[in-house]
């Protein structure tokens, strides 16, 4: 499968799957609002990491590069939820440009799980990760995994860079077929000092600058 | 091509020409002038500026092809102005899909305007909507909040849907003037948006006495009423060219329609401030939100219709 990440996303059919799809349909059926949206990194390596609300964050993370610079943004994906079956595999790796992650153990033993993301760092590629590992309750941060500050600890020379993402909890929800149309908002922050020697801290202000951020899209919930 | 040869006769045209000059004169303003002066203009009078000339080629191209082109185009504004509102207000989690009624109210409200029902145009918001939407609210299950809840969503139903809908009727109504139904819609718009835009200079210019500081510092006497006198000739002037109003009816909604305008303006910035928001959205470079920019159309587009509907249509209907 390494083989299958370095040669990437679809040199042509993703670009143009975000031009003609991801962004219109972003666009008009729920509009973005983008807060330090020059904070976005140009080139690789970088980490970003998001907070995780619905399947479509990924789209909207994408959506925000230049369509030049997208060749370069990899997506982690979970491969026990979208390397299935085939179409959903082919989309994830072609059109989405996902790096397929094993999360879960096979028959006890388990291959390092954050090779590929090590992989695509070392080839200048900009990886987009949701360290909560799950969507969980809408517009509800749950604790950051480690995998981030194991990451980071192998590139602590790459950025990271923490976006808050707001809106999808409500117009898309986990479990919910039918969206809604809402103004969708990102807030795209400073980069995170890298700290090898502790990984509890690193992530733990991570979480603390994505909570900041998120601070600063507007909210209006009344339960 | 002929459809728009034909609108573009009977005033349209002239109109149109005087849309291009004061565009012209206002990218001569905010881009010409700065540069001969050797100076760097004001990157937000440039943006918004710039602007303007997409949105009015926009609205100009939508209405000029056709009427069922320009009722759609109004159509998709009602939809992100309702978009806009229902993100900025606050919700509560379980109505998430009683807000896909509301958005439903969107086709309903143009279909009638689009085969010309008159009646069913003119109370499905304000009344069948009015008694529905808390009905489906209410299958919830959740009380709490409840009537914050139908209240707000109904407020914004009638703004963004029943207001500026009336936008889209004036396409319908049958034609007493070569300009038609065009030349109704183009009045309205651009006396308010350019009222829009002389209370702003005027109020830049000589604003000293504020008149609701509470809500909207910026606003003052001597830019309401500089705004209310330019729009009050323009008015006058442009109603025979476009409309079939008379001079009197003309100088009535040229004091009418600025001061309306104004009131849109203010009463959606307390609906802002009570939301804590300083523009409702981002979409338009300069401006802000859609309902920052058809914030006074959405009160001046109804009182111009029933305005014309009464006095002008009245004796034919």
């Amino acid at each position: 499968m390494p083989d299958s990440d370095s040669a990437g996303p679809h040199p042509w059919l993703r670009p143009l799957f975000f031009a003609a799809v991801v962004r219109p349909a972003l666009l008009l059926g729920f509009g973005l609002g983008v807060r330090h949206r020059e904070r976005l990194p140009q080139t690789g390596p970088a980490i970003m990491v998001a907070n995780h609300n619905s399947h479509l964050d990924t789209l909207l993370l994408l959506s925000l590069f230049r369509l030049g610079a997208l060749r370069t943004v990899r997506p982690a994906a979970a491969a026990d939820y979208f390397g299935k079956s085939g179409a959903v595999r082919w989309i994830t790796q072609n059109l989405i440009g996902a790096i397929l992650i094993e999360r879960h153990a096979e028959g006890g033993r388990r291959a390092d799980p954050l090779a590929p993301l090590s992989a695509a760092l070392l080839r200048g590629e900009i990886v987009l990760l949701f360290p909560e590992g799950t969507r969980g309750k809408p517009e509800v941060r749950e604790a950051f995994k480690t995998g981030l500050a194991h990451l980071s600890r192998r590139h602590p020379e790459v950025p990271v860079i923490p976006v808050a993402l707001r809106g999808l909890g409500h117009a898309l929800p986990k479990g919910e077929w039918i969206p809604v149309p809402l103004n969708l908002y990102a807030a795209i922050g400073e980069a995170v000092e890298s700290d090898p020697k502790n990984k509890q801290a690193f992530t733990r202000a991570v979480e603390a600058a994505i909570d900041a951020l998120d601070a600063e899209l507007p909210t209006a919930v009344w339960d | 091509m002929q459809g728009i040869l034909d609108t573009l006769r009977g005033g349209v045209g002239l109109i149109l020409g005087l849309i291009l000059l004061l565009l012209l004169i206002a990218t001569f303003i905010s881009e010409l002038v700065p540069k001969l002066r050797g100076r760097a203009g004001s990157p937000e009078l440039i943006s918004r500026v710039r602007a303007w000339w997409v949105m009015a080629g926009l609205f100009v191209l939508a209405v000029l092809v056709g009427k069922r082109v320009g009722i759609a185009f109004i159509m998709f504004l009602s939809y992100l102005a309702l978009k806009e509102y229902l993100s900025l207000i606050p919700q509560r989690s379980a109505d998430r899909k009683v807000l896909l009624w509301a958005y439903l109210a969107i086709p309903l409200q143009y279909l009638w305007v689009f085969t010309g029902r008159y009646g069913m145009f003119i109370i499905i918001v304000p009344v069948y909507l009015f008694l529905l939407l808390p009905f489906r609210l209410m299958l919830t299950g959740i009380t709490q909040n409840f009537l914050r809840a139908s209240s707000t969503l109904h407020w914004g139903l009638m703004m963004t849907v029943f207001c500026l809908g009336h936008l889209a009727y004036l396409l319908v109504l049958p034609p007493l003037h070569p300009a038609g139904g065009v030349g109704l819609l183009l009045y309205v718009v651009l006396v308010t948006q350019f009222n829009d835009v002389a209370q702003y200079v005027s109020g830049k210019s000589f604003g000293k006495h504020k008149i609701v500081p509470q809500v909207s510092p910026g606003k003052t006497w001597e830019g309401f009423i500089g705004g209310l006198i330019c729009t009050a000739v323009l008015a006058v002037v442009i109603a025979p060219v476009i409309t079939p109003l008379s001079v009197w009816e003309a100088l009535i909604l040229g004091l009418l329609l600025p001061a309306v305008g104004f009131i849109g303006d203010v009463t959606m910035s307390a609906v802002k401030r009570d939301l804590g928001v300083k523009d409702a959205s981002s979409l338009i470079p300069g401006h802000g939100g859609i309902l920052d920019r058809v914030d006074s159309l959405m009160f001046t587009a109804p009182v111009f219709f029933h305005f014309i509907y009464y006095f002008v249509y009245g004796p034919y209907r």
